[in-house]
């Protein structure tokens, strides 16, 4: 039984949760910290690329001792077809720097060092409990959480919803809907283990440097899609994410659309001989900028994937987790300072804050593009990487045919797909979107 | 033949991952039903756990030792009442060594 009243209660030990809790234990609120797993990152899924940036903002020092695998230096993109891939790659001695940009990390070693953080800046962390739900005043704010170990109500001024993408109490108080089908993708991830030296050789790499893969096209059947492979130290981690309304209209079965990732031609030797030591699946917000719910209310705030914050024309998410939930708490601070209630008046401060930050501003220059991309998703994923493929394959194929008659082929089957107005209106409605 | 071959393959899948299985206490229900909605039917090919399963008469059946927590049922099948669900009990269900 906790008798002690907090500050804040957070729910939830992944990126936005740890963000929050730290911020405002470290500017010494009481902070509570309650995660269901038996340690934090026990139900954290991600890729996982963390960006340092964010990071900085809140543990400036934390490649001192943060569990990071390997710092990027190069990015491929990749549209395939299922025996090719046509692809574009940025490689750069500049990211060889002496503070790197983005690293890949593994969540469940990589939470634990965030929650020892959390706890040396003086919160309370409680594993192994599931909040159940949400304890209101008589005029509906929010003043503690039930659990479910024994004992009753924990008090606390305001609470945060670290609660991740598929969050239950704010869905279930009715402070947010539940994601749409159409706004969230399922995600399947494999753990590929292999010598370090295997993979350095592999991606052309050299000690912590790493390399990542996206891709897009035939592998996911026409479905609004993304495939990736990330390089940790001594694993890689690869992966498919497909729209979930697109999965419960198509019925693909997303470990079938894995194994034929890891089976394509063009990722098949770059795996060769691994281990796999684990399989996950995860939701991931895809709804953008539109699907943003209410973020704040009488004695609550909601944060990270919970208020389905994630970029995913950049695929960003954990920066976006780990800059709202810092926001969060510095607004939390602020209004604590003031001597001011945790009433939705005053945590409005929260949105406020967070309007400013690149959180939202990115997600806003993009709000047109999920729509774009889920009513137009065959063209996208199927008939043009199909059509790339086959220009590409046409321009380097060597044959005797005259080259003005491969280009007029080309064009023809770039018409013959999707018409000359066909083109045109994607063309024009994607750098819309875009800008 | 071939849906024995996927379901050999999941369950390899799954075999890597590490549990804490609450017994007798199922934490996704299937309400019962005569003949199962579009979106509970797709759950028996989507589910990436493959937890949903045909029974003889056609209803749709879940053992959801082997859920990964993910939440593409709840987002299909909850609204409707088709199922229920909840976390498991706190340090209870998937627990990811590498996530």
């Amino acid at each position: 039984m906790i008798e002690q009243e907090f500050d804040a209660i957070v729910v939830g030990a992944g990126m936005s949760g740890n963000a929050a809790a730290y911020t405002m234990a470290s500017q010494g609120l009481t902070v509570l910290q309650l995660e269901r797993g038996e340690y934090p990152g026990s139900k954290n899924v991600q890729g996982a690329i963390m960006y340092a940036d964010m990071l900085e903002q809140i543990i400036p020092d934390f490649r001192d001792d943060a569990p990071l695998e390997r710092h990027l230096v190069e990015q491929r993109f990749w549209v395939m077809d299922d025996t090719s891939h046509t692809g574009m790659q940025y490689r750069s001695d500049d990211f060889n720097e002496a503070k790197p940009n983005r690293y890949t990390i593994i969540r469940a070693q990589f939470d634990k060092w965030f929650s020892r953080k959390v706890r040396q800046a003086g919160a309370t962390v409680l594993c192994e409990t599931t909040v159940t739900e949400l304890v209101r005043s008589a005029s509906g704010k929010v003043i503690g959480v039930r659990t479910d170990r024994a004992g009753g109500p924990i008090y606390a001024d305001v609470v945060v919803l670290a609660e991740g993408v598929n969050g239950l109490l704010g869905t279930r108080a009715g402070l947010r809907k539940m994601p749409k089908p159409e706004s969230v993708a399922l995600a399947v991830k494999e753990m590929h283990f292999l010598p370090d030296e295997v993979i350095e050789q592999r991606f052309g790499l050299q000690g912590d440097e790493g390399c990542v893969i996206e891709a897009a096209g035939t592998i996911s059947r026409s479905m609004a899609g993304l495939a990736f492979l990330y390089t940790n130290k001594e694993s890689i981690s690869l992966g498919i994410g497909c729209l979930v309304s697109d999965f419960a209209q198509t019925m693909e079965s997303p470990y079938v659309l894995l194994d034929n990732f890891k089976n394509h031609p063009s990722i098949r030797p770059l795996i060769a001989g691994s281990e796999v030591k684990e399989y996950s699946a995860h939701l991931i917000p895809e709804g953008g900028y539109k699907a943003i719910p209410q973020l704040f209310g009488d004695g609550w705030v909601a944060v990270g994937d919970a208020a389905q914050l994630n970029n995913a024309i950049h695929r960003e998410g954990s920066n976006l987790a780990m800059t709202s939930g810092r926001i969060a708490g510095e607004a939390i601070i602020e209004i604590k300072g003031r001597n001011q209630p945790m009433i939705r008046r005053n945590l409005a401060l929260y949105k406020t804050m967070l309007d400013k930050s690149f959180v939202v501003k990115d997600l806003m220059k993009y709000k047109d593009m999920p729509a774009l991309i889920h009513t137009n998703s065959r063209n996208f994923f199927m008939t043009y990487p199909q059509l790339m493929s086959q220009a590409a394959q046409n321009f380097m194929r060597v044959d005797g045919t005259p080259k003005i008659e491969k280009e007029k082929a080309t064009t023809a089957a770039f018409i013959r797909a999707r018409s000359r107005w066909g083109l045109i209106s994607d063309v024009i409605r994607l750098a819309l979107a875009w800008r | 033949m071939t849906m024995a071959v996927t379901k050999l393959r999941v369950e390899e899948k799954l075999y890597q991952n590490r549990y804490l299985v609450d017994p007798g206490r199922p934490h996704i229900k299937v309400r019962p039903h005569e003949r199962p909605s579009a979106n509970l039917l797709a759950l028996t090919h989507i589910c990436p756990a493959k937890c949903y399963e045909l029974n003889d008469k056609g209803q749709v059946e879940t053992t959801s030792d082997g859920c990964m927590e993910c939440g593409t049922c709840r987002v299909l099948c909850e609204a409707s009442g088709e199922i229920v669900w909840n976390y498991p009990r706190g340090g209870f269900g998937v627990l990811f060594k590498f996530g």
